[in-house]
């Protein structure tokens, strides 16, 4: 069960922070992001310096921290969805029916599999434009081969059971043993895969953002660290807190992946 | 090796149905060779063999979980050979199929009662308090507590979650239920109590029986009829009494001399079975030969040697 995996709540506490503060922490700090607010290359600690210190431009690091998380998470969030919903409908047609459907399938996500990811979704903003909606566009169309192996992994598994067998004796139509009988059991996998696929969303952002291939507007902790890599020999908390942010955020949501698969367990229910 | 007694059509007659599967190397393996037999109403038929004889392979053909590649099947004098499983549908509710493993066969995250009423969701049958009060019903029948409808699978033992899966393939009051190994995985004792309910709910509900399992002493049991399959083929049908106590062909003999009997002084010199089942796999243009059959007494026939 989910509440006894204790790695699990921490978890599910932290990413439940961070997500209150991404939501509601730029405006109960009320300093923007943007702003020029003290001297350049202020230390955390030293005087008139924000907490957590001022960038190359005299910005409140804290303030992009409080307000960078938002890009980040909406993209990967939304991007992990897709890739999940992408990867299920294929998979699930592919590992079922199995035959030349399932060859098509995998060939054509193996063209998508073969192309180094983030070059890939590169290409894609080079091509749409940068912008929230082409980002997750971007990573969501370079992540999903990923859960379509692994569902068609699950659904090759699964369809050979007895039960999955009786289901087809009771006369159950294909649509209703696929989505009723395989994919609740499918889904432990999936759903750590899914945790995963957000955190790999995150670096995927962040990486996008480092290389400058996100829009200049958005603040975001990938951007922060690829604006100000430049000083992280001589101002180390430019690039080490939206480091660090970037860390806690893909650790915590692995330990709530962890804690679901425990919680989906039917052995563990009830316990 | 079809006989109709009384005029009305058998429940199920299979009418040499064949099939082969893919190996490698463009050979195929030939589990099921022109096969025929029906069951009629109210009847137990048995089939009987070595694990690998395409026994299981042969429930799967009849209710089409798989596409036999020749022959006819027949539910009550309708071929369902090659409908489509849209309108294969309708014949599920004649027909239904317990599995070997009650472990396997039933959805572990569904809560017992609600897999039993999934055949009348599926179907519908039922309203939904019809169905609620059906599934009640079911479980009397099948000899479970009221009260363990809300339990999953993993809460029950073997021989509760066969209980189940019985309950479940009487949902839709079938005619016929294939039983595939149903009572192999369990222990003696509750494969008893599983044997007995089988035979109470054939006599309450008219049920007819496919039987498969290659344990003889089940098989004499709950069997009206007999049939021995040997390399994807029937060697020898009859009566129960007439393969039991009088087998013609060979295999039967050795078969039946396999079984061990408990009494010391009744233990004679018998012909044992010897080494492995020759294999069924055949390269691409060969198959096996066909068997012809002799009908020593009525009803008992024997495959040529």
């Amino acid at each position: 069960m989910f509440l006894r995996n204790k790695a699990a709540v921490v978890g599910l506490v932290v990413f439940s922070l961070i997500v209150l503060v991404t939501i509601f922490g730029p405006g109960l700090y009320g300093i923007s992001a943007n702003k020029m607010v003290a001297k350049p290359f202020l230390g955390p600690g030293s005087e008139l310096a924000p907490l957590l210190g001022t960038d190359y431009l005299g910005r409140d690091i804290l303030a992009g921290i409080i307000g960078g998380g938002r890009a980040t998470l909406f993209v990967a969030a939304v991007a992990a969805a897709m890739t999940m919903t992408i990867g299920i409908v294929v998979g699930s047609l592919a590992g079922y029916f199995g035959g030349w459907i399932d060859a098509l399938l995998m060939r054509f996500t193996e063209i998508f599999q073969v192309m180094p990811g983030l070059l890939f979704s590169m290409v894609v903003i080079f091509l749409l434009g940068p912008g929230t909606r082409n980002e997750t566009l971007a990573i969501g169309l370079t992540l999903w081969p990923l859960a379509a192996r692994l569902a068609r992994a699950e659904f090759l598994r699964l369809r050979e059971l007895e039960y999955v067998k009786a289901a087809r004796a009771i006369g159950c139509s294909d649509l209703r043993i696929m989505f009723r009988t395989i994919l609740p059991n499918a889904m432990p996998p999936l759903l750590v895969s899914a945790t995963l696929t957000v955190v790999i969303a995150i670096l995927f952002h962040s990486g996008l953002a480092f290389l400058g291939m996100v829009d200049v507007n958005t603040i975001s902790w990938g951007s922060m660290l690829g604006k100000n890599r430049g000083y992280t020999l001589t101002a180390w908390w430019m690039v080490f807190f939206p480091g660090i942010a970037i860390v806690i955020t893909g650790l915590s949501i692995s330990l709530v992946g962890d804690g679901l698969q425990d919680a989906f367990n039917p052995k563990l229910r009830g316990r | 090796m079809t006989s109709q007694s009384n005029g009305q059509s058998p429940v199920v007659e299979v009418q040499g149905v064949s099939k082969q599967f893919p190996a490698d190397h463009n050979a195929r393996v030939h589990a099921v060779t022109d096969v025929s037999l029906h069951i009629d109403h109210g009847e137990t038929l048995a089939v009987v063999g070595e694990s690998g004889c395409g026994k299981s392979t042969l429930a799967n053909l009849i209710i089409r979980l798989h596409d036999a590649d020749q022959g006819r099947i027949l539910l009550k004098g309708v071929d369902i050979t090659d409908l489509k499983p849209r309108e294969m549908r309708a014949h599920r509710q004649t027909l239904q199929i317990i599995f070997q493993d009650p472990f396997a066969s039933l959805d572990p995250r569904v809560r017992v009662g609600a897999s039993v009423a999934e055949p009348l969701r599926v179907h519908k049958v039922a309203t939904k308090e019809e169905a609620t009060d059906r599934v009640r019903h079911l479980f009397e029948l099948v000899g479970l507590e009221r009260s363990m409808l809300n339990n999953y699978p993993h809460q029950f033992s073997g021989g509760q979650r066969q209980r189940v899966c019985i309950a479940r393939a009487l949902a839709l009051k079938p005619e016929l239920v294939i039983a595939d190994e149903a009572v192999s995985a369990l222990d003696v004792s509750v494969q008893a109590q599983v044997m007995n309910l089988m035979l109470e709910l054939q006599q309450e509900m008219g049920l007819s029986y496919l039987f498969i399992s290659h344990d003889l002493a089940v098989v004499e049991r709950i069997a009206h009829r007999v049939a021995v399959m040997y390399l994807g083929q029937i060697i020898e049908l009859g009566s129960r009494e007439q393969v039991f106590r009088d087998p013609r062909h060979s295999y039967t003999k050795r078969l039946l001399g396999a079984v061990p009997i408990a009494d010391p002084r009744q233990r004679t010199e018998r012909p044992l079975l010897t080494g492995e089942i020759p294999s069924p796999v055949w390269p691409a243009g060969e198959g096996p030969e066909l068997v012809t059959y002799t009908e020593v007494e009525p009803g008992h026939q024997v495959a040529d040697e």
